[in-house]
């Protein structure tokens, strides 16, 4: 009976080897996010003034071609460091990138990417309370969706786009899905 | 060349430690000297070898050699030197060679101090160790080699973490690991003794000092880890129960546990078999903290890159190591001799109770731990475990661990007279109701957290044993003080650690319970000139500019703060967004006093006008870390003890004799 007692803590270590071996092959890091795998929220939004008529955001836009949703403002700091980044991945031409210019005045949205740069395919303008990007689930800026051809989101990035996220994460997720 | 350098001196360093597993474990069973011999120099040897490739990643890291991929993928030129420096530890690839670093430290320990060890016991001691340092130098030359090249290599680094970038986090690793390494020498010594099949008095008489230095190590790494969170997570918390910190938290426990066991093999000869297990266990719990953060089982803040190749290779060694140890433990343990008996209310009985509790508390860590990843396995859904499950689980615990620890000390060896211990720390009880209730009155009654007043008394209860122990021990005020004060000069210094460091442990709670449950905060849009008024400092906001770093951009707003219409302080938090690579950080500000902490974090910009800011009034947290501090002196002066001082005092050769005959 007693040497059953010193076989406990080998015995108890074996059941968790299990639970770790089991454990390398999940990610939990996948988030079940509501919106992943759902369709776009249904979205109407305006252009910002000075862009063209023609160039706000709908739902419907988002249908046809793999795209990129990338939400800003011109409050936000980090956006600033991160959009360079997003200039280099408009150069490169595998992806259209759309914004949302998010609880924002629209006409400082505009100036704002007169000043940085514009790599926006499409620019909506979802001014304060910003009930869109609420609707895409977006807890902050600068965030940035991956769009299938036929508009459902695939990905969804926190925090600023560098070359690291687009090389390891972003590239390899959109060639996935242009296949 | 210096980085291929490096890796050769690691390759060397692998044979080496092969060597030094095997041979002297054979000539120990083989009673060869020469061969038992070998373990000594091949330690010398380990630690040049190692010393050279860390010494070889700093230089690349101090050049900013970008033509080593772990220095482009972390470092960056614009980088403080001291970054630069700290930035070695601060990635999967160099922390490991850090570890181990620290690993080959210890083993050269061993043999520089430990001339008066039993010759077996050392060599299979050193052999233990160097198996552990085989298996983690093949883990960095196959799966992690921090000297891979990169050509071309390109113009700058990608930079360190922003979050990596501070005094407090820099040091951290180092401390830690200290920490975790350091029980790999208890370790190490329970194998060596199982293989013998004896331990003795002289036996914990070794290991109890290393474990103390480990356990020094690790309460100052988790301390400077806490206050890290308290002020750069700027959410005015200083514990998350984070995956990560528990991972440094199980540790502790066991090898708090392991200090306390080692007392009474060392004293009374017995629990030696549950020492062992809590050697082995302190050292696998460190073991699974680097499995866990490294293999991407386990969800955290912190988590370094994860990589699926690494965690296959750290669950082999995690299932070499601790279930091998087990394994050796089942099969050896039974046949330790037993030795002196006691009854359940005695000094040992109360060690053996803090023992229980505190494994408890450690089990209770680890399911929380890893119940998300028992769930997802069973496919019971992604749950995540937050404070609620462990301040309602391990919390409780807690309390009758520390209800003992203030008359444990009081109890006699053998056989204690509770009652009459109870009767001499009736002044503790009165003190601590006392405060309970003044406690109560003070936060208006339910007012407040029904716990807090609670919390005041228990630590006011392990204050007061604690004093009552320390006064009777030098008959204060029942003989005349100056013989008190010889006494007091004659305590021996381990006992006074434990003096010491049981007080810090009440000052910990007093700043815990009091920082739990009586913050205050306010969070709000604030616009330049508002004044927002928090436990009666006023805050207002007067200034917020840019301002550029060494290589970030920062937001800093500045909070001129009044008490009574006196000026109290000029707040400057900042919120930072580094440059490379671009993320953000809060700089919380703080100024603490003996009541608290005022402190004060700038967040976004609103469009509307204004900034998000969140003011905070901590109460008694500097407590806490004066507590902290407070308990790592007590360690240090218990290390000091002559008894524990390497290098066998002869007075502990004597004890020796005794406890053989």
């Amino acid at each position: 009976m007693r040497r059953v007692l010193y076989l406990l803590p080998v015995l108890v270590f074996a059941g968790l080897a299990l639970f770790f071996l089991k454990g390398l092959t999940l990610n939990p890091r996948e988030l079940p996010s509501m919106l992943i795998d759902r369709p776009v929220p249904e979205m109407n939004l305006p252009p910002l003034p000075g862009r063209g008529a023609d160039t706000g955001l709908a739902s419907a836009d988002l249908k046809g071609r793999v795209s990129l949703v990338n939400i800003y403002g011109s409050w936000c700091i980090a956006c600033i460091q991160e959009h360079p980044y997003l200039q280099k991945i408009k150069e490169l031409g595998v992806v259209p990138i759309h914004g949302i210019d998010w609880r924002d005045d629209p006409v400082e949205g505009a100036k704002w990417l007169k000043k940085h740069g514009d790599p926006y395919a499409r620019v909506g303008s979802d001014p304060a309370p910003g009930r869109t990007a609420i609707d895409f689930g977006v807890t902050g800026a600068p965030e940035t969706f991956v769009v299938d051809k036929n508009g459902i989101i695939r990905y969804k990035h926190i925090g600023p786009v560098d070359m690291r996220v687009w090389d390891k994460t972003l590239l390899p997720i959109i060639r996935e899905l242009n296949k | 060349m210096i980085a291929e350098i490096g890796h050769f001196a690691l390759i060397l360093a692998l044979a080496v430690a092969l060597i030094q597993a095997v041979i002297p474990l054979v000539g120990a069973s083989r009673g060869n000297a020469t061969w038992m011999g070998l373990a000594g120099p091949a330690s010398v040897a380990q630690m040049l070898l190692v010393g050279i490739a860390f010494a070889a990643l700093t230089h690349a890291y101090m050049t900013s050699d970008f033509s080593v991929l772990n220095v482009a993928q972390n470092s960056h030129t614009d980088k403080p030197m001291l970054y630069k420096v700290t930035g070695v530890w601060g990635n999967h690839e160099g922390s490991l060679l850090l570890w181990i670093t620290i690993l080959a430290l210890f083993g050269l320990a061993v043999t520089l101090f430990g001339a008066n060890l039993p010759p077996g016991l050392k060599a299979r001691a050193l052999a233990v160790q160097a198996m552990i340092t085989v298996g983690f130098l093949l883990f960095i030359l196959l799966t992690s080699n921090p000297f891979e090249r990169l050509d071309p290599p390109p113009m700058n680094g990608s930079g360190l973490n922003p979050l990596l970038q501070d005094p407090g986090l820099a040091f951290h690793p180092p401390f830690l690991y200290l920490g975790y390494v350091g029980f790999s020498m208890a370790f190490s010594f329970a194998i060596a003794a199982l293989i013998e099949g004896k331990v003795d008095a002289a036996w914990a008489r070794w290991v109890r000092p290393w474990t103390l230095a480990a356990w020094i190590f690790l309460t100052l790494g988790i301390a400077l880890g806490s206050w890290w969170a308290y002020y750069e997570l700027g959410w005015g918390g200083w514990w998350y129960w984070d995956p990560v910190e528990n991972a440094s938290f199980m540790p502790w426990l066991a090898g708090t546990a392991l200090l306390h066991s080692a007392v009474v093999v060392e004293k009374r000869d017995s629990l030696k078999s549950w020492t062992i297990l809590l050697a082995i266990v302190a050292f696998g719990l460190s073991l699974l903290g680097t499995f866990l953060v490294r293999s991407g089982v386990i969800t955290s803040v912190h988590a370094f890159a994860t990589d699926p190749a690494r965690g296959v290779f750290i669950l082999g060694l995690l299932i070499f190591a601790v279930g091998g140890s087990f394994t050796l433990y089942a099969v050896r343990a039974p046949s330790l001799k037993t030795g002196g008996l006691f009854a359940p209310v005695s000094r040992e009985g109360a060690l053996l109770l803090n023992n229980v509790l505190m494994a408890t508390g450690a089990g209770t860590v680890l399911l929380g731990t890893l119940y998300p990843l028992f769930a997802d396995a069973l496919d019971l859904g992604k749950v995540s475990v937050g404070p609620p499950f462990f301040n309602s689980v391990f919390l409780p615990l807690m309390v009758p661990m520390v209800l003992a620890m203030a008359a444990g000390p009081l109890l006699s060896w053998k056989r204690g007279d509770l009652a009459g211990v109870l009767s001499r720390l009736s002044v503790a009880a009165v003190a601590a109701l006392a405060v309970a209730l003044a406690t109560w009155l003070w936060q208006g009654g339910s007012a407040g957290p029904w716990w807090a007043a609670g919390g005041m008394a228990l630590a006011v209860w392990l204050l007061g044993g604690t004093i009552v122990e320390w006064a009777e021990r030098i008959r204060l005020f029942r003989a005349p003080l100056a013989e008190s004060l010889e006494r007091m000069g004659k305590l021996p210094r381990s006992s006074w650690g434990m003096t010491i460091t049981h007080s810090g442990l009440a000052l910990l709670i007093i700043g815990m319970t009091a920082s739990s449950a009586w913050k205050l905060e306010s969070v709000q849009t604030q616009k330049l000139g508002e004044t927002i008024t928090v436990a009666g400092y006023a805050f207002t906001l007067t200034q917020v500019e840019d301002i550029n770093g060494a290589n970030y951009l920062a937001t800093q707003g500045t909070f001129k703060v009044t008490k009574d219409g006196q000026d109290f302080a000029i707040l400057q938090p900042e919120k930072r967004v580094y440059r490379q690579p671009p993320r953000p950080t809060t700089e919380a500000a703080i100024v603490s006093t003996i009541l608290g902490d005022v402190y004060a974090v700038i967040g976004d910009a609103v469009p509307e006008g204004g900034w998000v800011t969140r003011l905070y009034f901590n109460p008694l947290v500097p407590w806490m870390w004066a507590g902290c501090l407070v308990m790592v002196l007590g360690g240090l002066m218990s290390l000091s003890d002559r008894r524990h001082r390497i290098g066998a005092p002869t007075r502990a050769r004597a004890a020796v004799q005794a406890a053989k005959a």
